[in-house]
């Protein structure tokens, strides 16, 4: 029921209006709940008028019911969107607590401006709606995001924690209150073991994951990243799976005699219920993987594909009462390696940018529905269940974290230290898994359902509020790492060399698995997984051109930012200053500080960063693409030259840096003046002295020749040059230079304008070409006739 | 480990290396395998192209000349040992060594020998003293490309000079170890692994 036109009366529009009428009547008659009163005025209008045939029509009607639950929805998604981007605005938040407690605050938010307009919330939350649609997208975003390898090598340990820890905390707690329950003077007497161990089972799903974020910058180490996120990604599936049992019993056994064959039974249900949704999603993991196989064609479906399988293996082992959580993280785990490499880039991305929509969305409803839950009239505070529920939830972690940890630890290479205990108890964070499942306990079978819900509640944002706030100074204080000294530049530089160092050689050591199972299951993955699951044939190419747009695009910025700009200037520039020492203020000192900060590559992180609520920004890999770049042009220039690489001469020779130039059409003239000595690779004429070009900056990427043949960065370069050059005796060089007479070797390679700018000569660029077997391809560049400026700084030996 | 179960035999002159470079059986074996994966031609050697194909090096703003550290001296291959030697200076320092024979050479993972493994990086001459050209060199690998030379200069003189005390405006190999004494070499160069 829209907006209603008015038209002419005809007996067409007669008919069209007799139902139209009939339509809102029946609409008006739905509308008991009716949100604002501004609202009722018209609608009652319409009552009123519906009555009289010849009524005249409305012009603008309102129709909110219609569209209330999908609308409010919808607000209350973009209402957490702009409390997320605010968030973010100010960048030292994200550091200071996480993410989760924002979503509290303004679930509550929500929540209190419901309860403030009386209006009666849309039915968001059933056991239905959460178990179908909320959970699933969440689960399986932390399935795909989580790195496998760390992930298998850990596995030991992350079950143990994960699995014993959880039943360790669910029984411990619920017994404990149960003991408590049994003290009269509470008044709790009526809620029996049964309920307890279920309150237990609920309130030990913890959501360590939303921490994460707060200390990646202590840089935590590999294993401690793990254990944490496999936890959290483990601990939601048994947390249900528990939950689903005790229900099940709680059903079957209304009063408390459970037989010892049921308890049997419970344990050997959950080992099944586990077991048979790993096997089930591993099974869909690996058909959704062997489909994406012949997707080349019709790449756009492959998000499709992806996100049905894994959302079909949930139901599937739901059907079955196996565990659907547990079905859809072993196969977003199995499919993901697969997946990534016969989708499309942009397959790859969209899944990726979906999944964490879709999870952030899931996430963002339950909180504000907890949020609108907080805010409300049915709540049972009872002191001591929640004060003994809170103080339960913290011991039992601590004892079930250092037991566990004492007993693992003596079969692990590389033990967990207390402080890392330290950090994985505190990071017992609960979220909103606990509060769905309370809110979803069924008030027939509970009769005190409302004071579970209060206590979770409590717990909630008393651990996602004070320790996800105090974990971040916890960490930082618990780390090694003096980070209140202000280091000196010095200092400052040479840890970031280091720092690349240990990096580079950790990966030429790369990685060692600690059990053979990885590699015998790697052989047997390769030898036949891969050929089975993995597309044939993989376009190479066009990998390799998006790589070389991309780099093409990222030398045009370089160039166009001063980066590959001529160093001509500095050169001049340190001929002039060669002795000067400088006494730096210390204002001076600060913005070179802040300027090393802000531009010192960063060390490559080799775990992977995982944040719940965002993706990886691209910084890094802008990163990569200019140390690549920079790296391409030495490696050309060392390759070009033959195995005469200028880092591994002997001692006392310095590096050479030579500039070579497209070919261009000036040259002729010149070199047709002498005779062209076109011996290539002859570099040790006896006539002429080895020549060193004092070339310039590192610049010089030039654009390929197959690509287009742009001289502007050359342009640019010897702007700067001529300064440069005039300082020498230019005819003297330019005879030299000429008579040199090298001919540009038309070689099947590009032409590149490359520098190697590994040079420790200083200024004067002395030395002798080494040129042993190598080929020179010195050209003259087409601004070579009026800039000898990059030419050469030839000397006389 | 099933068929590459201890075969120490297999690795040349084992016992040499291990006393070298201190390394434990399990870990030389490790490193044996992975110079054998790494060395994909099987030619025994590891030449630089072998090294470049570390993907990860290749991202790493001082990723060539760590792999001109494995081939010292102009060499242009490196055999297991030499592979070993270098890694060895990234072994966590041991505890234990309480009374050491001075008449030994010292470990190559003493902290002195780490910080001549880091002092090589920027010297790329072997003259024993790092220049201003050089600690420029190597700071501009380092930054990305929103820095300006001035600024780059000025950077590297502040740095030279905070470190230079003989005024000679070089940072010797003395020089470098006096301005980093207050850091945790040890820690920042020792990969745990590496035991």
């Amino acid at each position: 029921m829209g907006l209603k036109v008015f038209v002419p009366f005809s007996p067409w529009n007669r008919l069209l209006f007799l139902v139209a009428l009939v339509g809102s009547e029946a609409s008006s008659s739905l509308n008991e709940s009716a949100n604002s009163p501004a609202q009722h005025a018209p609608k009652s209008w319409f009552a009123a008028s519906s009555s009289m045939p010849d009524e005249r029509i409305s012009v603008f009607e309102l129709d909110y019911d219609y569209v209330q639950i999908p609308y409010e929805v919808t607000l209350w998604i973009l209402l957490a969107s702009l409390a997320k981007i605010g968030f973010h605005l100010y960048h030292r938040l994200p550091g200071l607590m996480p993410e989760s407690c924002l979503l509290i605050t303004v679930g509550a938010l929500v929540g209190s401006i419901i309860f403030g307009t009386d209006h009666k919330s849309p039915p968001v939350m059933d056991s239905s709606i959460y178990f179908l649609y909320l959970l699933p997208p969440i689960v399986l975003e932390s399935g795909y995001f989580m790195p496998t390898r760390p992930f298998f090598e850990n596995i030991g340990s992350i079950l143990w924690w994960a699995g014993l820890g959880a039943l360790v905390n669910a029984f411990g707690i619920g017994l404990s209150l149960y003991l408590v329950c049994q003290v009269r003077a509470f008044g709790l007497g009526d809620i029996s073991l049964l309920e307890n161990l279920l309150f237990g089972s609920l309130i030990s799903a913890v959501d360590p994951v939303a921490v994460l974020a707060v200390f990646e910058e202590a840089r935590v180490n590999e294993q401690l990243y793990m254990i944490i996120f496999g936890e959290a990604l483990l601990n939601d599936g048994i947390s249900v799976v528990l939950y689903n049992i005790l229900i099940a019993f709680t059903k079957m056994h209304k009063f408390e005699d459970i037989e010892p064959v049921d308890i049997l039974a419970g344990c050997a249900r959950f080992i099944i219920v586990g077991c048979g949704g790993v096997v089930f999603g591993i099974i869909f993991g690996f058909i959704s993987a062997f489909i994406t196989r012949f997707t080349q064609n019709i790449s756009a479906i492959e998000p499709l594909i992806v996100f049905m399988f894994s959302y079909l293996s949930y139901l599937a082992a739901e059907t079955l009462y196996l565990s659907g959580i547990l079905a859809i993280t072993a196969c977003a785990v199995t499919m993901k390696k697969y997946v990534e490499e016969n989708v499309s880039q942009t397959s790859y991305t969209t899944i990726k940018y979906f999944m964490k929509m879709l999870s952030s969305v899931s996430e963002t409803l339950i909180f504000i529905f907890m949020g609108v839950s907080t805010i409300g009239k049915n709540h049972e505070w009872n002191w001591a269940f929640i004060c003994f529920t809170l103080l339960f939830c913290q011991i039992w972690r601590a004892i079930s974290v250092f037991t566990l940890f004492y007993v693992s630890n003596q079969f692990r290479t590389f033990p967990f230290s207390i402080k890392d205990q330290c950090i994985i108890f505190y990071s017992g964070v609960r979220g909103a898994g606990s509060f769905s499942l309370a809110f979803l306990l069924p008030l027939s079978l509970f009769p005190r359902k409302k004071l579970f819900v209060t206590a979770t509640l409590v717990v909630i944002y008393f651990t996602a509020f004070v320790q996800g706030i105090t974990i971040g100074p916890l960490v930082r204080y618990l780390d090694v790492r003096k980070t209140n000294k202000k280091e000196s530049i010095n200092e400052e530089l040479h840890t970031r060399l280091m720092d690349h160092l240990k990096a580079g050689i950790e990966d030429v050591c790369g990685q060692w698995s600690h059990y053979q199972v990885r590699d015998k299951f790697r052989k047997f993955d390769h030898r036949y997984l891969r050929k089975i699951l993995i597309r044939k044939n993989l376009p190479k190419s066009s990998i390799v051109s998006l790589y070389k747009k991309l780099e093409m695009k990222q030398a045009i910025e370089m160039v166009e930012t001063g980066i590959l700009s001529s160093t001509a200037f500095s050169i001049s520039n340190q001929a002039q200053r060669i002795q000067g020492i400088k006494r730096l203020s210390p204002e001076d000192v600060e913005s070179m500080r802040d300027i090393l900060t802000h531009n010192l590559y960063r060390v490559r992180q080799r775990t992977p960063s995982y944040n719940k609520y965002n993706l990886k920004p691209q910084t890094s890999e802008k990163q990569a693409k200019e140390i690549l770049i920079r790296r391409q042009n030495t490696l050309r220039e060392s390759m070009r030259k033959g195995h005469s690489l200028p880092w591994a001469k002997p001692a006392g020779t310095k590096n050479i840096r030579y500039l070579s130039v497209p070919y261009s059409n000036l040259q002729p003239p010149e070199r047709d003046t002498r005779a062209p000595e076109s011996t290539d690779g002859d570099g040790s004429d006896p006539e002429f002295p080895p020549i060193t070009f004092h070339a310039h900056s590192q610049t010089g990427l030039l654009q390929e020749r197959r690509l287009t043949q742009e001289l502007i960065p050359m342009r640019n370069l010897y702007r700067g040059g001529k300064a440069f050059g005039s300082g020498y005796e230019g005819n003297r060089s330019r005879e030299e230079h000429a008579g040199r007479g090298r001919r540009a070797v038309l070689r099947p390679r590009p032409l590149f304008h490359a520098v190697d700018e590994e040079y420790e000569s200083g200024e004067e660029a002395e030395g002798e070409a080494s040129v042993a077997g190598s080929s020179w391809t010195a050209e003259h560049g087409h601004n070579m006739g009026h800039h000898e400026s990059h030419s050469p700084l030839l000397q006389r030996k | 480990m099933g068929s590459r179960s201890s075969h120490a035999a297999l690795i040349p002159d084992v016992e040499n290396i291990r006393r070298e470079t201190g390394f434990s059986q399990a870990s030389l074996l490790r490193l044996y395998h992975r110079f054998r994966a790494l060395d994909r031609s099987k030619k025994g050697y590891l030449s630089r192209a072998d090294l470049q194909q570390i993907g990860a090096l290749a991202v790493n703003p001082l990723g060539d000349r760590i792999i001109d550290s494995f081939f010292p001296d102009g060499s242009q291959r490196v055999d297991f040992s030499g592979f070993v030697r270098v890694l060895a200076h990234f072994r966590p320092i041991d505890d234990d060594t309480g009374v050491r024979d001075p008449k030994q050479p010292e470990p190559l993972n003493s902290r002195t020998n780490k910080l001549r493994f880091a002092f090589q990086l920027y010297d790329l001459d072997q003259d024993g003293k790092i220049s201003r050209h050089e600690m420029l060199q190597v700071l501009r690998l380092m930054v990305g490309v929103q820095v300006t030379e001035e600024q780059l200069e000025s950077i590297t003189d502040r740095t030279v000079q905070e470190a230079d005390e003989d005024g000679d405006g070089a940072v010797s190999f003395l020089e470098f170890t006096k301005s980093l004494e207050k850091m945790d070499i040890e820690q920042k160069m020792s990969i745990r692994i590496l035991k």
